[in-house]
């Protein structure tokens, strides 16, 4: 046993490795998590495969899984930034994390960023799973990377947005509740694997605002269609994120 | 000259219609233990988590390392230690993994191995938090709460639902810290914690200071004669027969007390009224008043 010196020598560590240590730990958590695992990856591989084998739904004319495959990868965004993180945060606050954490040089922009980067890594290993998956389906996609990678960024911020509302004002057994019915409303009417055409014309309009439809748009526009930057969707997801973000800046309570 | 560690100053904490502290005046020396000692309810977490950063105050002054925790906050985290009452650690997380990452935050932590050693923690270290027993818990929120080398530390009911031998662990680390010379304030309500930890004890009812000094000054000089006997014997005739200026009171039945000028000449006076009254007296002694005592005579007997 070494001996221990408790003379006081304090001293924060630098930004970034303080931010480096907490998203590493954020990012063990949620891949340690098996009801987060079930929603992140497991949920979005099943429909991948199920709606893209199986001829459940009619998905228009081409390849299924060219239908599927972007629609999944918009409901992955949103598992991670919206459900896991509006979860996982709820129950941090409640159990006094977020507090103690704040008692640490690390000091709470520090902890949000960690949070960003932990939610971004989880990100990228879903893309790349989800994407080997559809790849052996035989999905060809389209379009460019950026495009996608800018729809990604601003679909990530809007549901961060959302859930670190949901997290910072409702009790964590709310949060929990209420993340996971958002979770499944929106998958059922976001155009995830259900094209919107075969929901009711009137709710259309409507359902084309929510941050999930404009991701699921935006991004299959580009991987299935070729589009260029889709600006309609990417402005929807913009618009979310400013709004959900301040929001959650103004109610959010820390215990 | 250094100011305090801590220094308040007529601190005032409402929460809607209830004042929790009430014009509250301590200071905390550098380099020393304060215990903050008050029975439940008392402002003791409102007045800790105040000085933490955590609340804010309604009214009064606060410095803490002659800064203010809220403004300030940014250049004391690194330099003060914190122990929550409980909980504050993700309940999914290893021991080993959490203070780990506690010492990341810092500059020159110390080794997170061999503070779990210290403490007892090492079988634990790969024991997610929330199947660690109470006391395994507590330990190690304090290891998380000096693992920093801060300068002051906040430790608020440290020993709460710790077994006997997790209790002279944490004990003998606050002896430690103090020797190093970091100054620590805690809160209890354990009396023999305070006695035998502290060099100043500030004891707090109803949000204010009741009374404060070192558990010497605060027990005082005075002696008391103790001993047991039957229920109900005649105190009134006891006192007649000893000098002016002494006191007797049973609390509680069947244990007696008798204070004043406590020498061998009032034992053999009680002793020899005793036998006269063919009373047979068992544990009789002569004690130093208790920390707990003053206690209960400041904050009263009433439970609440």
């Amino acid at each position: 046993m070494s001996a221990l010196d408790f003379a006081p020598r304090p001293g924060a560590a630098p930004f970034a490795s303080m931010v480096a240590a907490q998203a590493g730990a954020e990012v063990r958590a949620m891949l340690r998590n098996g009801e987060q695992l079930l929603l992140t990856m497991i949920i979005p591989v099943l429909l991948l495969v199920g709606f893209s084998k199986a001829p459940i739904v009619d998905l228009g004319p081409g390849e299924r899984v060219d239908f599927v495959a972007p629609g999944v990868l918009a409901l992955a965004v949103m598992s991670t930034a919206f459900t896991g993180q509006a979860i996982a945060t709820g129950f941090e606050r409640r159990y006094g994390v977020l507090k103690r954490l704040g008692a640490t040089p690390l000091t709470r922009p520090g902890l949000l960023l960690a949070k960003t980067l932990a939610v971004i890594a989880v990100e990228v290993v879903q893309t790349a799973v989800i994407c080997g998956v559809a790849l052996g389906l035989g999905w060809r996609p389209q379009g460019s990377a950026a495009a996608v990678l800018a729809l990604v960024l601003a679909g990530t911020a809007a549901f961060s947005g959302l859930g670190l509302l949901m997290a910072g004002t409702l009790r964590a057994e709310a949060t929990l509740a209420a993340a996971n019915l958002v979770y499944l409303v929106l998958l059922g009417v976001g155009g995830v694997v259900f094209p919107l055409d075969k929901l009711p014309a009137a709710a259309r309009p409507v359902l084309e605002l929510l941050p999930i439809t404009a991701l699921t748009d935006g991004v299959r526009d580009v991987l299935r269609d070729g589009a260029a930057l889709p600006l309609a969707p990417l402005a929807i997801l913009l618009v979310w994120a400013a709004a959900s973000l301040a929001l959650a800046a103004r109610t959010f309570r820390w215990e | 000259m250094t100011s305090p560690a801590v220094e308040l100053t007529e601190l005032v904490k409402r929460y809607g219609p209830r004042t929790a502290v009430d014009g509250l005046t301590l200071a905390a020396a550098r380099g020393a233990v304060t215990a903050i000692l008050g029975p439940n309810g008392a402002g003791k977490t409102s007045t800790i988590e105040i000085c933490e950063g955590f609340r804010r105050a309604d009214g009064g002054s606060v410095r803490v390392l002659g800064l203010d925790p809220v403004r300030d906050a940014r250049d004391l985290r690194p330099r003060v230690g914190v122990m929550l009452q409980a909980g504050g650690v993700p309940p999914a997380m290893r021991a080993g993994e959490w203070l780990r990452l506690v010492a990341r935050f810092h500059a020159h932590p110390l080794d997170p191995a061999a503070l779990l050693e210290r403490l007892g923690l090492t079988e634990h270290a790969r024991t997610p938090y929330r199947r660690l027993s109470g006391g395994q818990q507590q330990r190690l929120s304090l290891a998380a709460a000096v693992i920093g080398r801060p300068e002051l530390v906040f430790l608020d009911e440290p020993t709460a639902g710790l077994d006997p031998q997790a209790r002279h662990a944490c004990w003998a680390l606050v002896e430690d810290l103090r020797a190093a010379g970091v100054s620590v304030v805690l809160t209890t309500h354990h009396m023999d914690e305070a006695e035998r930890l502290s060099d100043h004890v500030v004891i707090i009812d109803r949000g204010r200071v009741v009374a404060e000094g070192t558990p010497a000054e605060l027990t005082g000089a005075e002696r008391q004669l103790r001993f047991r006997a039957r229920p109900g014997l005649c105190l009134e005739e006891l006192l007649s027969a000893l000098p002016a200026g002494s006191a007797a009171k049973e609390s509680p039945s069947g244990h007696y007390i008798i204070e004043g000028q406590v020498d061998p000449e009032l034992l053999a006076t009680v002793t020899a009224w005793c036998a006269a009254e063919g009373v047979t007296t068992e544990d009789l002694s002569i004690e130093r008043r208790t920390l707990e005592d003053v206690f209960l005579e400041l904050t009263g007997r009433e439970l609440r």
